[in-house]
Protein backbone atom coordinates (compact mmCIF):
# COMPACT_ATOMS: atom_id res chain seq x y z
CA UNK A 1 0.00 0.00 0.00
CA UNK A 2 1.13 3.60 -0.60
CA UNK A 3 1.17 6.64 -3.18
CA UNK A 4 1.84 5.31 -6.60
CA UNK A 5 2.31 8.19 -8.76
CA UNK A 6 4.30 11.42 -10.28
CA UNK A 7 3.03 13.69 -7.37
CA UNK A 8 4.36 11.73 -4.84
CA UNK A 9 7.27 9.94 -5.94
CA UNK A 10 10.60 11.67 -5.15
CA UNK A 11 12.60 9.71 -2.87
CA UNK A 12 13.04 12.74 -0.01
CA UNK A 13 8.99 12.21 -0.18
CA UNK A 14 9.52 8.72 0.64
CA UNK A 15 12.54 9.20 2.77
CA UNK A 16 10.64 11.74 5.19
CA UNK A 17 7.45 9.73 5.58
CA UNK A 18 9.97 6.71 6.82
CA UNK A 19 10.38 6.33 10.71
CA UNK A 20 14.72 7.00 9.76
CA UNK A 21 13.44 9.73 7.84
CA UNK A 22 11.14 11.32 10.72
CA UNK A 23 14.18 10.88 13.31
CA UNK A 24 16.69 12.61 11.12
CA UNK A 25 14.30 15.52 11.11
CA UNK A 26 14.01 15.74 14.45
CA UNK A 27 17.75 14.97 15.31
CA UNK A 28 18.64 17.77 12.20
CA UNK A 29 16.19 20.39 13.68
CA UNK A 30 17.62 19.74 17.65
CA UNK A 31 21.07 20.33 16.64
CA UNK A 32 20.43 23.03 14.76
CA UNK A 33 18.64 24.85 17.61
CA UNK A 34 21.88 23.62 20.03
CA UNK A 35 24.25 25.28 17.84
CA UNK A 36 21.66 28.56 17.47
CA UNK A 37 22.12 28.63 21.05
CA UNK A 38 25.68 27.98 21.30
CA UNK A 39 26.81 31.04 18.47
CA UNK A 40 24.60 33.55 20.32
CA UNK A 41 20.90 32.52 20.86
CA UNK A 42 19.74 32.62 24.41
CA UNK A 43 20.64 29.48 26.55
CA UNK A 44 17.49 26.62 25.73
CA UNK A 45 16.57 29.17 23.37
CA UNK A 46 18.08 28.45 20.08
CA UNK A 47 14.57 28.21 18.44
CA UNK A 48 11.22 28.93 20.05
CA UNK A 49 9.04 29.92 17.31
CA UNK A 50 7.06 32.20 20.20
CA UNK A 51 9.56 33.63 21.77
CA UNK A 52 11.16 34.67 18.33
CA UNK A 53 7.62 35.96 17.21
CA UNK A 54 7.71 38.10 20.36
CA UNK A 55 10.89 39.49 19.30
CA UNK A 56 9.86 40.31 16.06
CA UNK A 57 6.49 41.96 17.19
CA UNK A 58 8.98 44.47 19.49
CA UNK A 59 11.75 45.00 16.77
CA UNK A 60 8.23 46.19 14.77
CA UNK A 61 7.50 48.76 17.86
CA UNK A 62 4.23 46.41 18.38
CA UNK A 63 5.27 46.61 22.17
CA UNK A 64 8.11 48.44 24.23
CA UNK A 65 9.36 45.90 26.20
CA UNK A 66 12.98 46.93 26.01
CA UNK A 67 14.67 43.48 26.39
CA UNK A 68 12.79 41.71 23.60
CA UNK A 69 13.14 43.10 20.50
CA UNK A 70 15.34 42.36 17.86
CA UNK A 71 13.58 40.64 14.24
CA UNK A 72 14.38 37.35 14.67
CA UNK A 73 15.51 35.99 10.85
CA UNK A 74 14.87 32.44 12.18
CA UNK A 75 11.07 33.27 11.49
CA UNK A 76 11.17 34.49 7.79
CA UNK A 77 13.64 32.04 7.39
CA UNK A 78 11.66 28.99 8.42
CA UNK A 79 9.07 30.29 6.08
CA UNK A 80 10.85 30.72 3.00
CA UNK A 81 12.99 27.45 3.78
CA UNK A 82 9.69 25.97 3.74
CA UNK A 83 8.21 27.56 0.55
CA UNK A 84 11.16 26.59 -1.21
CA UNK A 85 11.10 22.91 -0.41
CA UNK A 86 7.19 23.24 -0.93
CA UNK A 87 7.49 24.50 -4.49
CA UNK A 88 10.53 22.15 -5.56
CA UNK A 89 8.31 19.38 -4.42
CA UNK A 90 5.27 20.78 -6.23
CA UNK A 91 3.15 20.83 -2.97
CA UNK A 92 2.67 24.69 -2.62
CA UNK A 93 -0.94 24.89 -2.99
CA UNK A 94 -2.42 28.94 -2.16
CA UNK A 95 -5.60 27.73 0.24
CA UNK A 96 -7.41 29.68 2.89
CA UNK A 97 -11.03 30.73 4.06
CA UNK A 98 -11.42 28.40 7.09
CA UNK A 99 -12.52 30.33 9.91
CA UNK A 100 -9.44 33.08 9.49
CA UNK A 101 -11.18 35.26 12.03
CA UNK A 102 -10.98 32.19 14.95
CA UNK A 103 -8.13 31.50 13.61
CA UNK A 104 -6.55 35.12 14.55
CA UNK A 105 -8.22 34.96 18.10
CA UNK A 106 -6.54 31.15 18.66
CA UNK A 107 -3.30 32.54 17.65
CA UNK A 108 -3.52 35.36 20.16
CA UNK A 109 -3.99 33.20 23.38
CA UNK A 110 -1.65 30.30 22.13
CA UNK A 111 0.82 33.65 22.32
CA UNK A 112 -0.11 34.99 25.71
CA UNK A 113 -0.03 30.66 27.22
CA UNK A 114 3.19 30.58 25.79
CA UNK A 115 4.57 33.74 27.25
CA UNK A 116 3.07 33.13 30.40
CA UNK A 117 5.27 29.75 30.52
CA UNK A 118 7.89 31.54 28.28
CA UNK A 119 8.51 29.23 25.73
CA UNK A 120 7.27 27.43 22.91
CA UNK A 121 6.39 23.15 22.44
CA UNK A 122 9.73 23.42 21.12
CA UNK A 123 11.28 25.56 23.68
CA UNK A 124 9.62 23.57 26.25
CA UNK A 125 11.47 20.60 24.69
CA UNK A 126 14.94 22.71 24.46
CA UNK A 127 14.56 23.18 27.90
CA UNK A 128 13.50 20.20 29.42
CA UNK A 129 16.64 18.51 27.65
CA UNK A 130 18.60 21.67 29.18
CA UNK A 131 18.01 20.35 32.52
CA UNK A 132 15.73 23.16 33.19
CA UNK A 133 12.89 20.63 34.83
CA UNK A 134 9.71 23.84 34.77
CA UNK A 135 9.77 22.03 31.61
CA UNK A 136 8.03 19.27 32.63
CA UNK A 137 5.43 20.59 34.44
CA UNK A 138 5.28 22.99 31.26
CA UNK A 139 4.93 19.59 29.07
CA UNK A 140 2.32 18.59 31.54
CA UNK A 141 0.37 21.41 30.94
CA UNK A 142 1.08 21.29 27.00
CA UNK A 143 -0.39 17.08 26.73
CA UNK A 144 -3.21 18.50 28.90
CA UNK A 145 -4.03 21.17 26.42
CA UNK A 146 -3.49 18.86 23.67
CA UNK A 147 -5.69 16.32 25.70
CA UNK A 148 -8.82 18.82 25.70
CA UNK A 149 -8.32 19.85 22.17
CA UNK A 150 -8.32 15.82 20.91
CA UNK A 151 -11.77 15.68 22.61
CA UNK A 152 -13.27 18.71 20.62
CA UNK A 153 -12.04 17.23 17.37
CA UNK A 154 -12.94 13.78 17.97
CA UNK A 155 -16.55 15.39 18.92
CA UNK A 156 -16.80 17.30 15.46
CA UNK A 157 -14.78 20.30 15.91
CA UNK A 158 -13.99 22.02 12.57
CA UNK A 159 -12.82 25.52 11.17
CA UNK A 160 -14.02 24.33 8.14
CA UNK A 161 -12.79 23.81 5.05
CA UNK A 162 -10.66 25.67 3.32
CA UNK A 163 -10.22 26.29 -0.68
CA UNK A 164 -7.81 27.03 -3.02
CA UNK A 165 -7.21 30.58 -3.39
CA UNK A 166 -5.17 32.47 -6.80
CA UNK A 167 -1.47 32.49 -6.40
CA UNK A 168 -1.15 35.53 -4.69
CA UNK A 169 -3.04 35.19 -1.76
CA UNK A 170 -0.84 32.03 -1.09
CA UNK A 171 1.97 33.90 -1.94
CA UNK A 172 1.44 36.94 0.11
CA UNK A 173 2.36 35.25 3.56
CA UNK A 174 5.51 34.27 2.01
CA UNK A 175 6.19 37.54 0.74
CA UNK A 176 6.01 39.36 3.14
CA UNK A 177 8.15 37.50 5.40
CA UNK A 178 10.92 37.69 2.52
CA UNK A 179 10.03 41.47 3.58
CA UNK A 180 11.16 40.94 7.17
CA UNK A 181 14.57 38.76 6.12
CA UNK A 182 15.47 41.55 3.76
CA UNK A 183 14.48 44.22 6.43
CA UNK A 184 16.52 42.07 8.93
CA UNK A 185 19.74 42.45 6.79
CA UNK A 186 19.44 46.37 5.84
CA UNK A 187 18.60 47.02 9.83
CA UNK A 188 16.77 50.25 8.68
CA UNK A 189 16.58 52.89 11.74
CA UNK A 190 12.78 52.55 12.59
CA UNK A 191 13.34 48.57 13.41
CA UNK A 192 14.17 48.49 17.40
CA UNK A 193 16.77 46.33 18.99
CA UNK A 194 17.43 45.38 22.53
CA UNK A 195 20.96 46.34 24.22
CA UNK A 196 20.26 43.66 26.91
CA UNK A 197 18.14 41.05 27.94
CA UNK A 198 17.07 38.20 25.94
CA UNK A 199 16.45 40.39 22.90
CA UNK A 200 20.58 41.33 22.66
CA UNK A 201 21.68 37.20 22.65
CA UNK A 202 21.28 36.36 18.99
CA UNK A 203 24.02 34.56 16.42
CA UNK A 204 25.39 36.12 13.61
CA UNK A 205 22.65 37.16 10.83
CA UNK A 206 23.57 34.97 8.18
CA UNK A 207 24.38 31.58 10.62
CA UNK A 208 20.75 32.34 12.03
CA UNK A 209 18.94 32.67 8.18
CA UNK A 210 21.09 29.64 6.54
CA UNK A 211 20.08 27.48 9.75
CA UNK A 212 15.78 28.71 9.82
CA UNK A 213 16.10 27.86 5.90
CA UNK A 214 17.96 24.47 6.57
CA UNK A 215 15.25 23.89 9.44
CA UNK A 216 11.49 25.11 7.16
CA UNK A 217 12.91 22.70 4.56
CA UNK A 218 13.88 19.48 6.24
CA UNK A 219 10.44 20.45 8.39
CA UNK A 220 8.12 20.92 5.43
CA UNK A 221 9.35 17.61 3.83
CA UNK A 222 8.81 15.65 7.15
CA UNK A 223 5.90 17.50 8.39
CA UNK A 224 7.48 17.99 11.46
CA UNK A 225 4.79 18.83 14.24
CA UNK A 226 5.44 18.97 17.72
CA UNK A 227 1.56 19.41 18.77
CA UNK A 228 1.14 16.68 16.44
CA UNK A 229 2.89 13.88 17.91
CA UNK A 230 1.33 14.33 20.94
CA UNK A 231 -2.19 14.21 18.88
CA UNK A 232 -1.28 11.50 17.02
CA UNK A 233 -0.46 9.71 19.92
CA UNK A 234 -3.38 10.43 21.56
CA UNK A 235 -5.71 9.86 18.91
CA UNK A 236 -4.23 6.62 16.88
CA UNK A 237 -1.44 5.75 18.87
CA UNK A 238 0.48 6.71 15.99
CA UNK A 239 4.45 6.86 17.17
CA UNK A 240 5.29 8.52 13.93
CA UNK A 241 6.04 12.33 14.63
CA UNK A 242 6.93 11.46 18.42
CA UNK A 243 9.99 9.39 17.10
CA UNK A 244 10.60 12.60 15.69
CA UNK A 245 10.42 14.78 18.80
CA UNK A 246 11.82 12.25 20.65
CA UNK A 247 15.05 12.15 18.36
CA UNK A 248 15.10 16.20 18.50
CA UNK A 249 15.30 16.27 22.75
CA UNK A 250 17.91 13.43 22.59
CA UNK A 251 19.76 15.16 20.16
CA UNK A 252 19.69 18.46 22.14
CA UNK A 253 20.61 16.47 25.31
CA UNK A 254 23.77 14.59 24.26
CA UNK A 255 24.83 17.78 23.18
CA UNK A 256 24.15 20.21 26.42
CA UNK A 257 25.41 17.17 27.95
CA UNK A 258 28.66 17.11 25.98
CA UNK A 259 28.77 20.70 26.02
CA UNK A 260 28.31 21.20 29.63
CA UNK A 261 25.44 23.03 29.10
CA UNK A 262 23.13 20.75 31.04
CA UNK A 263 21.99 22.55 34.64
CA UNK A 264 19.81 20.26 35.97
CA UNK A 265 17.11 21.94 38.43
CA UNK A 266 14.05 24.25 38.93
CA UNK A 267 15.28 27.48 40.69
CA UNK A 268 16.68 31.01 38.09
CA UNK A 269 16.65 28.71 34.94
CA UNK A 270 18.00 30.96 31.69
CA UNK A 271 14.67 32.55 30.81
CA UNK A 272 12.09 30.57 32.75
CA UNK A 273 10.54 30.73 36.08
CA UNK A 274 9.45 28.28 38.86
CA UNK A 275 5.87 28.88 39.73
CA UNK A 276 5.14 25.64 38.49
CA UNK A 277 0.81 26.66 38.53
CA UNK A 278 1.20 29.12 35.71
CA UNK A 279 4.01 26.70 33.73
CA UNK A 280 0.80 24.19 33.77
CA UNK A 281 -2.11 26.60 32.86
CA UNK A 282 -0.32 28.91 30.08
CA UNK A 283 0.68 25.90 28.73
CA UNK A 284 -2.97 24.27 28.95
CA UNK A 285 -3.92 27.25 27.12
CA UNK A 286 -1.51 27.06 24.38
CA UNK A 287 -1.48 23.43 23.77
CA UNK A 288 -5.58 23.76 23.68
CA UNK A 289 -5.38 27.24 21.47
CA UNK A 290 -2.62 24.79 18.93
CA UNK A 291 -4.75 22.25 18.71
CA UNK A 292 -7.67 23.95 18.05
CA UNK A 293 -5.85 26.51 15.52
CA UNK A 294 -4.30 23.13 13.25
CA UNK A 295 -0.86 22.66 14.48
CA UNK A 296 2.38 24.12 16.76
CA UNK A 297 3.64 27.23 16.29
CA UNK A 298 6.75 25.96 13.88
CA UNK A 299 4.09 23.99 11.52
CA UNK A 300 2.25 27.22 11.51
CA UNK A 301 5.17 28.56 9.68
CA UNK A 302 5.62 25.76 7.96
CA UNK A 303 2.24 25.79 6.45
CA UNK A 304 2.67 29.65 5.58
CA UNK A 305 5.75 28.16 3.00
CA UNK A 306 3.23 25.80 1.93
CA UNK A 307 0.67 28.88 0.38
CA UNK A 308 -1.74 28.48 3.78
CA UNK A 309 -3.30 31.52 3.93
CA UNK A 310 -5.28 30.63 7.63
CA UNK A 311 -1.73 29.88 8.91
CA UNK A 312 -0.46 33.52 8.15
CA UNK A 313 -3.28 34.67 9.90
CA UNK A 314 -2.50 32.43 12.89
CA UNK A 315 0.92 33.75 12.89
CA UNK A 316 -0.94 37.13 12.76
CA UNK A 317 -2.92 36.69 16.30
CA UNK A 318 0.38 35.12 17.22
CA UNK A 319 2.35 38.49 16.68
CA UNK A 320 -0.63 40.66 18.27
CA UNK A 321 -0.85 38.37 21.66
CA UNK A 322 3.06 39.00 21.73
CA UNK A 323 2.16 43.05 21.66
CA UNK A 324 -1.29 42.66 24.04
CA UNK A 325 1.50 40.35 26.53
CA UNK A 326 3.84 43.26 26.96
CA UNK A 327 1.79 45.77 26.46
CA UNK A 328 -0.65 44.59 29.09
CA UNK A 329 1.95 43.11 31.07
CA UNK A 330 0.47 39.55 30.67
CA UNK A 331 3.91 37.83 30.17
CA UNK A 332 5.54 36.17 33.05
CA UNK A 333 8.79 36.79 34.83
CA UNK A 334 11.76 34.93 35.10
CA UNK A 335 12.99 33.74 38.03
CA UNK A 336 15.52 36.21 39.37
CA UNK A 337 18.51 35.82 41.69
CA UNK A 338 19.99 38.82 44.00
CA UNK A 339 22.52 38.55 46.65
CA UNK A 340 22.07 34.55 46.39
CA UNK A 341 18.38 34.68 46.91
CA UNK A 342 16.17 32.83 44.31
CA UNK A 343 12.66 35.38 43.75
CA UNK A 344 10.13 33.17 42.15
CA UNK A 345 8.70 34.57 38.69
CA UNK A 346 5.55 34.00 37.22
CA UNK A 347 2.82 36.19 35.97
CA UNK A 348 1.50 39.41 37.89
CA UNK A 349 -2.77 39.67 38.03
CA UNK A 350 -2.98 40.53 33.98
CA UNK A 351 -1.39 37.40 33.18
CA UNK A 352 -3.45 35.21 35.42
CA UNK A 353 -6.76 36.96 34.40
CA UNK A 354 -5.65 36.39 30.67
CA UNK A 355 -5.12 32.45 30.86
CA UNK A 356 -8.10 32.30 32.49
CA UNK A 357 -9.95 34.68 29.72
CA UNK A 358 -8.35 32.45 27.09
CA UNK A 359 -9.54 29.31 28.23
CA UNK A 360 -13.03 30.16 28.50
CA UNK A 361 -12.80 31.78 24.88
CA UNK A 362 -10.91 28.27 23.80
CA UNK A 363 -13.20 26.28 25.21
CA UNK A 364 -16.45 28.16 23.95
CA UNK A 365 -14.76 27.96 19.89
CA UNK A 366 -14.56 24.62 20.79
CA UNK A 367 -17.99 23.75 21.80
CA UNK A 368 -19.68 26.27 19.59
CA UNK A 369 -17.72 25.15 16.17
CA UNK A 370 -18.44 21.15 16.28
CA UNK A 371 -20.76 19.60 13.56
CA UNK A 372 -22.33 15.90 13.68
CA UNK A 373 -19.79 13.53 12.40
CA UNK A 374 -22.12 11.29 9.96
CA UNK B 1 -19.81 2.58 -0.78
CA UNK B 2 -18.92 4.85 1.83
CA UNK B 3 -17.66 8.09 0.58
CA UNK B 4 -15.20 10.72 2.78
CA UNK B 5 -14.11 14.08 1.33
CA UNK B 6 -11.23 15.23 3.75
CA UNK B 7 -10.22 17.97 0.79
CA UNK B 8 -9.74 21.40 2.89
CA UNK B 9 -9.94 20.37 6.41
CA UNK B 10 -7.25 21.00 8.88
CA UNK B 11 -5.06 18.31 10.31
CA UNK B 12 -5.77 16.40 12.07
CA UNK B 13 -9.40 15.92 11.11
CA UNK B 14 -8.91 14.48 7.89
CA UNK B 15 -7.61 11.23 10.17
CA UNK B 16 -10.32 11.65 12.79
CA UNK B 17 -13.00 11.24 9.89
CA UNK B 18 -11.41 8.51 7.90
CA UNK B 19 -10.63 6.37 11.17
CA UNK B 20 -14.11 6.71 12.40
CA UNK B 21 -15.15 5.71 8.94
CA UNK B 22 -13.03 3.11 8.67
CA UNK B 23 -13.63 1.22 11.85
CA UNK B 24 -18.12 1.71 11.25
CA UNK B 25 -16.73 -0.14 8.17
CA UNK B 26 -18.54 -4.19 8.34
CA UNK B 27 -16.15 -6.85 6.70
CA UNK B 28 -15.97 -6.69 2.97
CA UNK B 29 -17.23 -3.29 2.69
CA UNK B 30 -15.19 -0.36 0.73
CA UNK B 31 -15.01 3.69 1.73
CA UNK B 32 -14.23 5.36 -1.06
CA UNK B 33 -11.96 8.51 0.64
CA UNK B 34 -10.67 11.55 -1.14
CA UNK B 35 -7.53 13.48 0.15
CA UNK B 36 -5.46 16.16 -0.49
CA UNK B 37 -2.05 15.43 -1.59
CA UNK B 38 1.16 16.20 0.56
CA UNK B 39 1.16 15.60 4.94
CA UNK B 40 -3.04 14.93 4.92
CA UNK B 41 -2.41 11.77 2.56
CA UNK B 42 0.46 9.96 4.40
CA UNK B 43 -1.04 10.70 7.82
CA UNK B 44 -4.42 8.99 6.41
CA UNK B 45 -2.25 6.03 4.57
CA UNK B 46 -0.83 5.71 7.90
CA UNK B 47 -4.03 5.85 9.76
CA UNK B 48 -5.75 3.10 7.17
CA UNK B 49 -2.43 0.82 7.76
CA UNK B 50 -3.10 1.01 12.02
CA UNK B 51 -6.40 -0.22 11.50
CA UNK B 52 -5.19 -3.37 9.68
CA UNK B 53 -6.53 -2.01 6.25
CA UNK B 54 -6.06 -2.44 2.47
CA UNK B 55 -6.20 0.72 0.35
CA UNK B 56 -5.63 1.53 -3.67
CA UNK B 57 -4.27 5.00 -4.07
CA UNK B 58 -4.76 6.89 -7.50
CA UNK B 59 -4.57 10.28 -8.54
CA UNK B 60 -7.43 12.48 -8.19
CA UNK B 61 -7.70 16.41 -8.71
CA UNK B 62 -4.70 17.64 -7.00
CA UNK B 63 -5.35 14.52 -4.04
CA UNK B 64 -6.02 11.35 -4.53
CA UNK B 65 -8.83 8.94 -4.40
CA UNK B 66 -7.93 6.30 -1.79
CA UNK B 67 -10.50 2.58 -2.26
CA UNK B 68 -10.12 1.10 1.33
CA UNK B 69 -11.25 -2.31 2.08
CA UNK B 70 -11.96 -3.91 5.51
Amino acid sequence: MGIHNKKNRSATTFFFASRLGIICAGSVIGLIACILALLGNPANMGVCVACFIRDIAGSLGLHRAGAVQYLRPEIPSFVLGSCLAALLSGEFRARGGSSPILRFVLGAFAMIGALVFLGCPWRALLRLAGGDLNAVTGLLGLASGIGIGVWFLKNGYTLGRSHTLKKPAGFTGPIIMLCLLIAALTTPSFLLASSNGPGSAHCPLLISICAGLLIGWVAQRSRFCTMGAFRDLFIMRDWHLMTGVIAFCSMVLVFNIANGTFTGGFAAQSVAHSNQIWNILGMVLAGLAFVLGGGCPGRQMFLIGEGDSDSFVFFLGMLTGAALAHNFLLASKPDSIQAGIVTMGGPGLNGMVAVGLGLIVCILIGFSMRERLT
Amino acid sequence: MKKIDTRGLSCPEPVIRVSRAVKELTTGEQAEILVEAGAASENVLRAIRSLGCDADTVEHDDGFRITVKK
